[in-house]
């Protein structure tokens, strides 16, 4: 965990006075809408369809327990008890009250939370692994570097008034858990022959209207270069990312049209001018910021303690354990996922009595500390294997021990038409009605790992083009249809879907989706060939062929 | 429109001269980018002092071999979510050495008087009179800075390593 200094508190507590302020000269008629709202944007309000919206951030993904129990308060306090875990590491309150979110950021600013930047045309959250410091094999704690970007991004004054949104993501795997292709930059850690460490940047990924990988932009970038290469980026796309229309100003329009190399080159000549200046991180501070992040004391522990080995007789524990928890680092702990996606739920909901029972389990078996990833599920990142079996009883009784991480059931889905004023198309319903259609796990383990998204409009927050199967509400004469890709995905392999065939409408997009496995299930060349290597080996066509036979 | 110079509302000296009107002489006047690049050299060295609006889609580069000679650069907001003339301001001051007047004009609200200052603005045309008097109680809402720009203002990063010298000189 970073623990928040009193530079750090200042800001945070200045930030909420600001918005109070704003609020109030926003009620009392002084600042008009327009004004008003990039305001409240910039700290993370948006007006919905039926309320006004609140994203507060969870930088990199680490929460305290404490931090938990805060957000647990505010949705019980000033929404309606629970709130939306996001594809960003965010977390979203749908049925705030205007005048009381100062109430709320200060409530969130004491356990040093904020909203800042989570929405608005500047740099957003920063995302990282949510395995980040835990994962094994991984290069070295992708936080700390994040840790530097957020408080580097957090009221920039140069680039707080950007084309369009910014968003960052960094990860230290071999395995990509963090979505850094499809991000404005991304960010790979890694350390070059001199045993340095520093990042592969890329640059210009994103998904929305026009989805684009990410490009390589420079190989290998020095720790100590890291701000100042980052500054050049921003301040070539402040200057010259289009402005004349809203859906192509992010920066990945500006790397295509001006290509990779020109764009590489315009940031190379604007980074030389200032890559020994102010920005330069000196180990100091790399340490200072490493410092004040606080690990586990782990014990040596057995990697098979007896309880462990007492459990594997209950079938229920082992489908649970097989899918739902991962290596640690450290001999004799594991890395617990908890799935937000019950059959028949809105994926990534929880309720704040859950909220509150996860951040006493996270203090009970995981050092008081929890993960949230992009796949919308929380982590526990420090259990004892010894504990897994009482975790798994208190997480089952929550309903957050759901075994079906990362296979079918596990999907990504934007808020949609019932609460986006943006959407075209439910989402949620969709997710629902395809968790009931797998809700048998056996079928769905002989599936095995399947990412399916659902986004309710072309801005794609639901990641639809990366999903393995991609789901995309679209607007037909006044009904719902969606469009369906597949061979998506967000990883290190990152691409975009294939379009499978014309959109269908509401009712049939769960027999579509099951057509689609059921031709995956024929086609697989054996039983662990993956459903996204099956469609890289054989194309869209097959699919294709299958699943519109009959339509 | 008010403008405040040093944190206080003062009264604007630079007389804006329109494309078609005649320059004077001397005094102080305000000029568009075009109008100065017409006769950029003469312009610079007239008796009174020259200051130019830039637009926020121009290369400042071209203003620089005038700097030393330009008493104002006025850049552009022509909404305030535009924040192209923030870029300009820092290349202008932290990279180009601009030492005289840089004034935020166009779309210029309470809200943006931190940044601008940041940024290295120090004359504010404001739009609205309300903003122009809560100006000095705004530039205090805060007191820490994440990012290190040409206003010398000390880091949080810095800050933190200064408050460390300090508590291992202390023991």
């Amino acid at each position: 965990m970073y623990a928040y200094d009193e530079l750090d508190r200042t800001i945070i507590n200045e930030r909420v006075s600001e918005f109070r302020d704003q609020v109030k000269r926003r009620l009392s008629g002084e600042l008009t809408e327009d004004e008003f709202k990039m305001l409240r944007l910039q700290n993370g309000v948006y007006l919905q369809l039926h309320a006004y919206m609140f994203r507060v951030a969870i930088p990199y993904g680490t929460l305290s327990s404490k931090q938990l129990r805060a957000l647990a308060h505010v949705a019980r306090r000033y929404d309606r008890g629970y709130g939306h875990f996001t594809t960003r590491q965010n977390i979203q309150f749908n049925w705030i009250k205007l005048a009381e979110l100062p109430d709320a950021l200060a409530d969130l600013a004491e356990v040093g939370i904020h909203a800042m930047q989570t929405s608005g045309n500047n740099t957003r959250n920063v995302t990282s692994d949510q395995w980040a410091g835990v994962a094994p094999g991984e290069v070295e704690d992708p936080r700390i570097w994040s840790e530097l970007l957020r408080q580097y991004t957090t009221l920039h004054p140069e680039f707080s008034f950007l084309p369009r949104k910014f968003k960052f993501a960094i990860t230290a795997s071999d395995h990509d858990r963090a979505a850094i292709k499809v991000h404005d930059i991304g960010l790979r850690l890694y350390k070059n022959e001199a045993g340095e460490t520093g990042f592969e940047v890329l640059v210009g990924g994103g998904l929305g209207r026009t989805p684009f990988i990410g490009k390589t932009i420079k190989p290998f970038v020095h720790g100590h270069d890291l701000l100042s290469y980052v500054e050049a980026i921003l301040r070539v796309y402040n200057q010259y990312g289009r402005r004349d229309n809203i859906y192509k100003a992010r920066i990945k329009i500006l790397v295509h049209e001006l290509g990779i190399e020109k764009f590489a080159q315009e940031v190379e000549e604007e980074w030389l001018q200032m890559r020994d200046s102010a920005l330069t991180i000196d180990d100091a501070v790399i340490e200072d910021i490493r410092s004040r992040f606080t690990y586990p004391a782990y014990e040596k522990l057995p990697h098979m303690p007896d309880e462990l080995k007492k459990a594997a007789h209950d079938p229920h524990f082992e489908a649970w354990r097989k899918n739902s928890v991962a290596l640690h680092k450290v001999p004799g702990y594991a890395i617990v996922t908890l799935s937000l996606k019950p059959v028949g739920g809105p994926p990534g909901d929880a309720t704040a009595d859950q909220m509150d029972a996860i951040a006493d389990l996270a203090d009970k078996y995981s050092f008081g500390e929890i993960r949230v990833g992009h796949e919308q599920n929380l982590a526990l990142p420090h259990v004892a294997r010894r504990d897994l079996p009482a975790l798994w009883k208190a997480l089952d009784k929550i309903g957050v021990a759901t075994p079906n991480v990362n296979l079918v059931s596990d999907i990504i889905a934007c808020p949609g038409l019932d609460y986006c004023s943006l959407a075209n198309a439910r989402s949620i319903p969709i997710a629902q009605e395809l968790t009931r259609r797998f809700a048998n796990h056996d079928t769905a383990n002989m599936i095995g790992r399947l990412h399916i998204n659902i986004s309710g409009c072309i801005n794609a927050c639901g990641h639809h083009h990366v999903g393995h199967i991609g789901i995309l509400g679209v607007e037909k004469n006044g009904e719902e249809f969606y469009q369906i890709t597949i061979g998506g995905r967000a990883d290190e392999k990152a691409e975009v879907g294939t379009l499978i065939g014309p959109a269908v409408p509401y009712g049939e997009v769960a027999d579509v989706v099951e057509d689609i496995v059921e031709a995956y299930l024929a086609l697989r060349a054996r039983p662990d060939e993956l459903f996204i290597d099956t469609v890289k080996r054989l194309g869209v066509e097959p699919f294709r062929e299958r699943v519109y036979a009959t339509r | 429109m008010p403008l405040v110079k040093s944190g206080k509302i003062t009264t604007d000296i630079f007389a804006h001269v329109a494309d078609d009107a005649a320059i004077p002489g001397d005094g102080a006047i305000l000029i568009s980018a075009a109008r100065f690049l017409e006769d950029a050299e003469a312009l610079s060295r007239r008796v009174g002092r020259t200051g130019v609006i830039w637009p926020n889609n121009r290369d400042v580069d071209d203003l620089v071999p005038y700097l030393e000679r330009l008493a104002v650069v006025a850049l552009l907001f022509p909404t305030f979510r535009d924040g192209r003339a923030y870029s300009q301001a820092r290349l202008l001051r932290e990279r180009h050495g601009y030492r005289g007047e840089l004034r935020a004009t166009g779309q210029v609200l309470r809200d943006q008087f931190v940044f601008m200052l940041r940024a290295g603005f120090d004359a504010f045309e404001v739009k609205k009179e309300s903003d122009a008097e809560a100006f000095a109680a705004t530039v205090k809402r805060y007191s820490v800075f994440y990012q290190p720009t040409g206003d010398g203002r000390v880091t949080a990063l810095h800050r933190r390593m200064q408050l460390r010298h300090s508590e291992s000189a202390g023991q």
